[in-house]
């Protein structure tokens, strides 16, 4: 027993409707959270990160609620840095974030943007980190990665469709299971 | 835990592989500063703000609380958002089928954010529970949906409270994929008479804890909290 300490509250799944309350401008209410996206002014190359979130059998989480927070192209976070959510395409699954290159915001280690992923079925939210294949060198000595399988690594490591413009899909399980953290 | 066959959503979406523990960097200790968002004046106040001319129906209680973090040190700014099916346990979204009607006055989507000691208030009626399609048809014990941003993106939270003494809790399979049952009981709001509003409403208190800095790769989340 920890003495002193208070236990933290349990996770439970955001299940189905969690678009009530997390982007009721979906369902035809007024959205309440200060429009979310990357802020107007964030300086940067623009990027298109997007992607499908796949379960076991191979199929699209159409009813997934997606957020990412990053560090601005300058590496910052805190005050600086960027947060984003987006709902999974109702019919197709597809998922699409549209925000700045981000900086390394750890000195010498390669730049990564964080994905949460909540939904149905999902008891606690999936943490799992988007990164670039431009460094994919620096990715492969990140102290924070070198444990993993390089295949495992692969799973962390988005694809370019064009110039800026980047797929990231998540596989829940299977044998390209995407790496979750504990963080 | 996070496969939990008596909860069917769990079996194809449950990751298989253990989580891959990482120290915090200065990205997870950080977190948006959406508590700094402009709030309307009814956003924590679902018995009005959707309502078009009436109180949504209902039993009318508050919801309230403390955030804190896991050293009691209470979280101001934190935002939290929450989500809940109307007293007949029917949820104004267009994939719910369910046959309870719905409330014309009523759409169960609120918000608020902390203060400096880490209170928070919501106004709004006691949900019904509703049917599921799961083992035939279960059913979820009355529940509100929410979700919490601390100061940090490592702290984020999206949790379900549910009201003492509802005799469906322990029978619900979303509840018992948490296996330690003192950790149920800390989703339960609690009954409070001294904070009810005289000849108005019920309170019902939901302190909040909210995970703090881990500081080795040692001291992992316990498996299905
Ligand atoms: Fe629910």
């Amino acid at each position: 027993m920890m003495i002193g300490k208070l236990q933290e509250t349990p996770s439970q799944t955001a299940g189905p409707y969690v678009h009530i309350g997390t982007a009721p401008q979906s369902i035809g209410r007024p959205p309440l959270t200060g429009q979310p996206g990357p802020r107007a002014e964030a300086e940067g190359e623009r990027i298109i990160i997007e992607g499908t979130v796949f379960d076991g059998a191979g199929a699209p989480l159409r009813d997934a609620m997606l957020e990412i927070w990053q560090a601005d192209s300058a590496g910052r976070v805190g005050a600086e840095g960027l947060f984003a959510r987006c709902l999974a395409d109702f019919d197709t699954g597809r998922y699409r974030f549209e925000t700045v290159r981000p900086g390394p915001h750890r000195e010498g280690q390669p730049a990564h943007v964080a994905l949460l992923i909540f939904a149905r079925g999902i008891n606690l939210h999936l943490h799992t980190r988007i990164h670039f294949p431009e460094e994919r060198e620096r990715v492969a000595a990140d102290p924070d990665l070198r444990r993993l399988e390089p295949e495992a690594r692969e799973t962390l490591i988005a694809t370019q469709e064009a110039a800026g413009h980047y797929r990231f899909d998540v596989h829940l399980q299977g044998a390209n299971e995407t790496v979750f953290f504990d963080i | 835990m996070p496969l939990s066959p008596g909860y069917k959503s769990t079996v194809l979406r449950a990751p298989l592989r253990p989580l891959h523990a990482v120290e915090q960097s200065a990205l997870e200790r950080s977190g948006p500063a959406l508590g700094n968002t402009a709030l309307g004046p009814l956003d924590h106040d679902l018995i009005r703000n959707a309502a078009q001319g009436g109180d949504a129906l209902g039993e009318r209680i508050y919801v309230f609380g403390q955030v804190l973090d896991e050293n009691a040190r209470p979280v101001p700014n934190a935002l939290i958002e929450i989500w809940q099916a109307n007293a007949a346990g029917r949820y104004a979204h267009v994939k719910d089928g369910y046959l309870a009607p719905l409330d014309p006055n009523f759409s169960g989507c609120g918000r608020c954010v902390s203060d400096g000691e880490g209170r928070y208030l919501f106004r709004t009626i006691k949900p019904g529970p509703y049917p599921w399609p799961n083992n035939g048809s279960d059913w979820r014990p009355a529940h509100i949906h929410l979700s919490i941003f601390g100061e940090a993106f490592a702290q984020r939270l999206v949790t379900q409270l549910y009201f003492e003494g509802d005799p469906l809790i322990p029978l619900c399979p979303i509840v018992n994929t948490i296996p330690d049952p003192a950790a149920i009981d800390r989703l339960v709001a609690r009954l409070d008479m001294r904070n009810q509003e005289p000849f108005d409403c019920l309170a019902y208190r939901f302190d909040i804890v909210l995970r703090g800095r881990r500081q080795t790769h040692f001291e992992t989340r316990p498996e299905g909290a």
